[in-house]
């Protein structure tokens, strides 16, 4: 069985698997059934001046009958006392020594603040820090979280703070609510942050109920913008994970965050340059159980690849992603349809008719059959026809042999030195 | 209804279950809402499948009862009676990738939402002054009817019976189709401002020439009529039942505790003879026979029918022809005097010709006799129109659907010939609608 340890800024966990701040680290009870689960670390609800909660929270996007494609939340921070949550730290420390306990952070832009908040959490005994410089809602209201988040100024000045007072890493957690997220990683970078955490939820609303014309969620019939999560953030959190991890001066541990909720995604922020990752509305959906598939598919995987450690995927796919100027412009691929799998849904004619360049055709066999086929003259090779197909390896993307590789960039030099 | 009657019509509610809300769901999400869809092709009135189930995933569900009732007027009583795995479920995409949709439940959850709600799907056209009249509200007259209302005909239907809706009100059995939903689909009809005359017999009430003369076009849509005689002795006792009648009883409520305990035979092996097995089952009989002089592999019986008289219990004796029904003494059946057939010869309808096994005879003890050997013909009343016909099959033109008589078409069970495929309700849908159209562009045609 692979190893699943991975070294974290300096923190070891038995695995990359961490819970991220929220909803199931709100209590030791739940951090604890967490860790008897499997739970390689916690990063416990962010902790600050007591607020107020509202109801109702949280609301799920739906997609054609499946629940929780996506999920948000107006939930602030802890609404539970500093020195509750302290003392359940302390124990749940104590009870589980070999797991992570991260202290989430959020005060006001004011270094005494930092400096107190800072030294009275590593007081009982966390691993690190993480400084909540993302949430969109509520918080951001008051000049915290996303406000704070979106000024790199802001960041690098409020990690430093910490980091002044810091003897345990410093995590800082972003924004993706900003057009450039590299730039207030950068900022964390300058600020002396040990590592940098991605991707905090999205500005969003879940919906409108077309009876009541309320928002969803809502607070006596009136709403505000939540934090969007869950499955269908992923694919945003992993560009700025990669985004954040191709860039050469922004050379820190990132921590995974986005709509991960099984081994596959996990393995995918890691080889985009995650060292471990951080999973919340797959537990708030399915429980902390979860983990345990996490764990055996994980070591499945790299024992299938022959790989002894989970480490060995760490960045391994951040090489491969690139500006779209260095893509060779003579690559080609073209589609085939496998006709013995394919099952004449005609998805793939329509989409290709309606939303492509119309080179897929329907023909009539020697026995009267209706079948697909690509006209390969035609086909630029776009992939809309394998997406839309219901049917696994009913269409193939062929490579077809084409010119010397040539990238636009380099097109654009030899064009200049002509 | 006494209260034992009460206690068997309860045996008569819908066997197979509305699919609950999630299921629904579920099933309508999981259509890949395919383009130029096969199952759409397989349905015998077109019904844009895809378009309706699509609409029940969006929650449209109006919008879905009308993509249904649009292409087919008896859509409500298609979901629940159509040979769906013949038709549409049977060319589903889905048959060879996991299991196909279950269209036809589909089908019946956004039709019973248009009943529940009250919804009236379709208006009438604007008045264009042209009549016509429909003789039988059956199927193919209903849906003749409601094109025609649509486009603007005043329509009367002539309708012996005291209910309208033919063959889906009195002849399929209640624990597949009840009574109510064809009486929906009639009511759609009648609110476009169809006049139906109900307990009115043509050559009884009102003759057929008054008919010719007072209308523009006719449609006759009188489908079949009772069974025929076995033609042996005994027929005429006490305890000797014609199987579509018997049915008709059954759908219309009227339960009886008479066959509570019996030993019955049915003779034949069709839809119907399965249909009046399982309502004998259903209404008390002990023991139910079903006796065909063919096998197994010559049964007329779709096969989820067989497959369920099975589950009900019922026996069946295979090559086996009734020679004369015994009286028991008191001019009630008593027994069947059979004999042993094998298969010979291949015959025209391309079946083996099922040949008598020399001294084989033998009885049975029964004391009920359901004859269901197919259906006659209203010989009399076609040839009251003046119709050209082969034996009770009036001839029409296959794409108009019109007789020999240029102002009258003919569409359902009337121009059903022996050896055409399967009588089926939508067929019959379909030719309504179709011969609507013939009529209307007829029509368009002389002015």
């Amino acid at each position: 069985m692979a190893d699943l340890s991975v070294d974290f800024a300096g923190i070891k966990s038995k695995n990359p698997f961490w819970l991220a701040s929220g909803p199931p680290t709100n209590t030791g009870y739940q951090v604890q059934r967490a860790f008897e689960a499997g739970w390689g670390g916690a990063v416990w609800k962010t902790l600050g001046d007591p607020i107020v909660n509202v109801t109702s929270r949280f609301a799920g996007l739906h997609y054609n009958g499946q629940r929780v494609a996506g999920f948000n939340n107006i939930e602030l921070i802890t609404d539970r006392p500093l020195e509750v949550n302290l003392e359940e730290i302390y124990e749940t420390k104590k009870k589980f020594p070999d797991r992570v306990i991260i202290a989430s952070l959020m005060v006001e832009p004011e270094q005494e603040k930092w400096h107190e908040i800072v030294k009275r959490v590593e007081d009982v005994g966390v691993d690190g820090l993480e400084l909540n410089f993302g949430c969109p809602h509520g918080m951001a209201e008051r000049g915290m979280g996303s406000a704070s988040g979106q000024v790199p100024e802001l960041v690098e000045k409020q990690t430093y703070w910490a980091k002044e007072a810091a003897e345990t890493p410093v995590i800082v957690k972003l924004t993706p609510n900003i057009t450039d997220i590299t730039a207030t990683a950068y900022a964390a970078a300058q600020g002396g942050a040990d590592a940098i955490s991605l991707i905090n939820t999205i500005n969003s609303l879940m919906g409108i109920d077309l009876d009541t014309w309320n928002t969803i969620p809502n607070v006596a019939g009136k709403g505000t913008h939540g934090g969007y999560c869950g499955p269908a953030v992923k694919p945003i959190a992993l560009n700025m994970v990669g985004e954040c991890a191709r860039q050469q001066d922004i050379n820190l541990p990132i921590s995974g965050i986005g709509g991960i909720e099984n081994w596959k995604d996990a393995a995918e922020f890691m080889l985009m340059g995650a060292t471990a990752v951080q999973v919340c509305t797959a537990a708030m959906h399915h429980g902390f159980r979860i983990v345990e598939d996490m764990i055996d598919g994980l070591s499945n995987y790299l024992d299938g690849k022959g790989l002894s450690s989970v480490t060995a995927l760490i960045g391994q796919s951040v090489p491969k992603y690139m500006d779209w100027g260095d893509l060779d412009l003579n690559h080609r691929v073209v589609a085939h349809i496998n006709n013995d799998t394919c099952i004449n849904c005609n998805k793939c004619y329509i989409a290709c008719e309606d939303g492509a360049h119309q080179c897929i055709e329907r023909v009539t066999d020697e026995c009267g059959r209706s079948l697909l086929k690509v006209r390969e003259e035609d086909c630029v090779g776009c992939n809309l026809c394998s997406v839309v197909c219901p049917v696994d390896g009913a269409i193939d993307m062929i490579e077809k042999p084409g010119e010397k590789p040539m990238t636009w960039n380099e097109r654009q030099v030899l064009l200049n030195t002509l | 209804m006494n209260a034992p009657e009460k206690r068997l019509w309860r045996n008569f509610d819908e066997v197979k279950l509305d699919l609950k809300p999630k299921e629904v769901m579920e099933e309508a999400n999981r259509c890949l809402y395919c383009y130029d869809a096969p199952c759409t092709k397989a349905c015998p009135t077109g019904i844009d499948i895809p378009s309706f189930i699509k609409k029940i995933a969006t929650g449209n569900l109006k919008g879905s009862a009308r993509v249904i009732m649009e292409a087919n007027p008896m859509g409500a009583t298609c979901a629940r009676v159509c040979p769906t795995e013949e038709l549409c479920e049977g060319s589903c995409v889905l048959n060879d990738a996991s299991l196909p949709i279950m269209i036809g439940d589909l089908q019946r959850h956004a039709t019973n939402w248009a009943i529940k709600n009250q919804q009236q799907l379709f208006q009438a056209g604007k008045a264009n002054g042209k009549t016509v009249a429909i003789i039988g509200s059956g199927p193919a007259g209903l849906s003749a009817a409601r094109e025609l209302a649509r486009l603007g005909y005043k329509v009367i239907i002539y309708e012996k019976k005291e209910k309208a809706g033919g063959l889906d009100t009195y002849g399929i059995v209640p624990f597949r189709l009840p009574q109510k939903i064809s009486l929906w689909e009639v009511k759609q009809v009648e609110q476009l401002g169809v006049e139906i005359r109900t307990n009115t017999e043509i050559g009884k009430d009102i003759d057929a020439e008054t008919i010719m003369n007072q209308y523009d076009a006719v449609v006759l849509a009188i489908g079949m009529s009772t069974v025929p005689m076995l033609g042996i002795p005994g027929e005429e006792l006490n305890g000797v039942y014609d199987a579509i009648q018997l049915i008709e009883r059954v759908k219309d409520g009227q339960i009886t505790d008479y066959f509570i305990g019996k030993r019955a035979a049915v003779i034949g092996a069709g839809n119907t003879a399965i249909d009046a097995a399982t309502c004998l089952k259903r209404l008390g009989a002990d023991n139910v026979k079903m006796i065909y002089r063919r096998t197994e592999a010559e049964m007329t019986a779709y096969p989820f029918e067989y497959a369920f008289a099975k589950e009900e219990g019922i026996e069946f004796r295979w090559l086996t022809q009734p020679k004369a029904i015994i009286d028991d003494g008191q001019g009630h059946v008593g027994k069947m005097e059979c004999v042993d057939m094998k298969l010979g010869e291949t015959d025209t309808s391309g079946r083996r010709r099922p040949v008598e096994v020399k001294d084989s005879k033998f009885t049975i003890d029964v004391d009920v006799v359901v004859k269901a050997i197919g259906q006659t013909r209203y010989t009399g009343l076609i040839d009251a129109f003046g119709l050209a016909h082969d034996g009770g099959v009036v001839k029409v033109d296959p794409k108009t659907y019109q007789t020999s008589n240029e102002k009258v078409f003919a569409a359902g069970d009337v121009i059903f010939g022996k050896g055409k495929g399967e009588a089926m309700v939508v067929s019959a849908a379909e030719q309504g609608k179709r011969a609507a159209s013939a009529i209307h562009e007829q029509m368009l045609s002389r002015i």
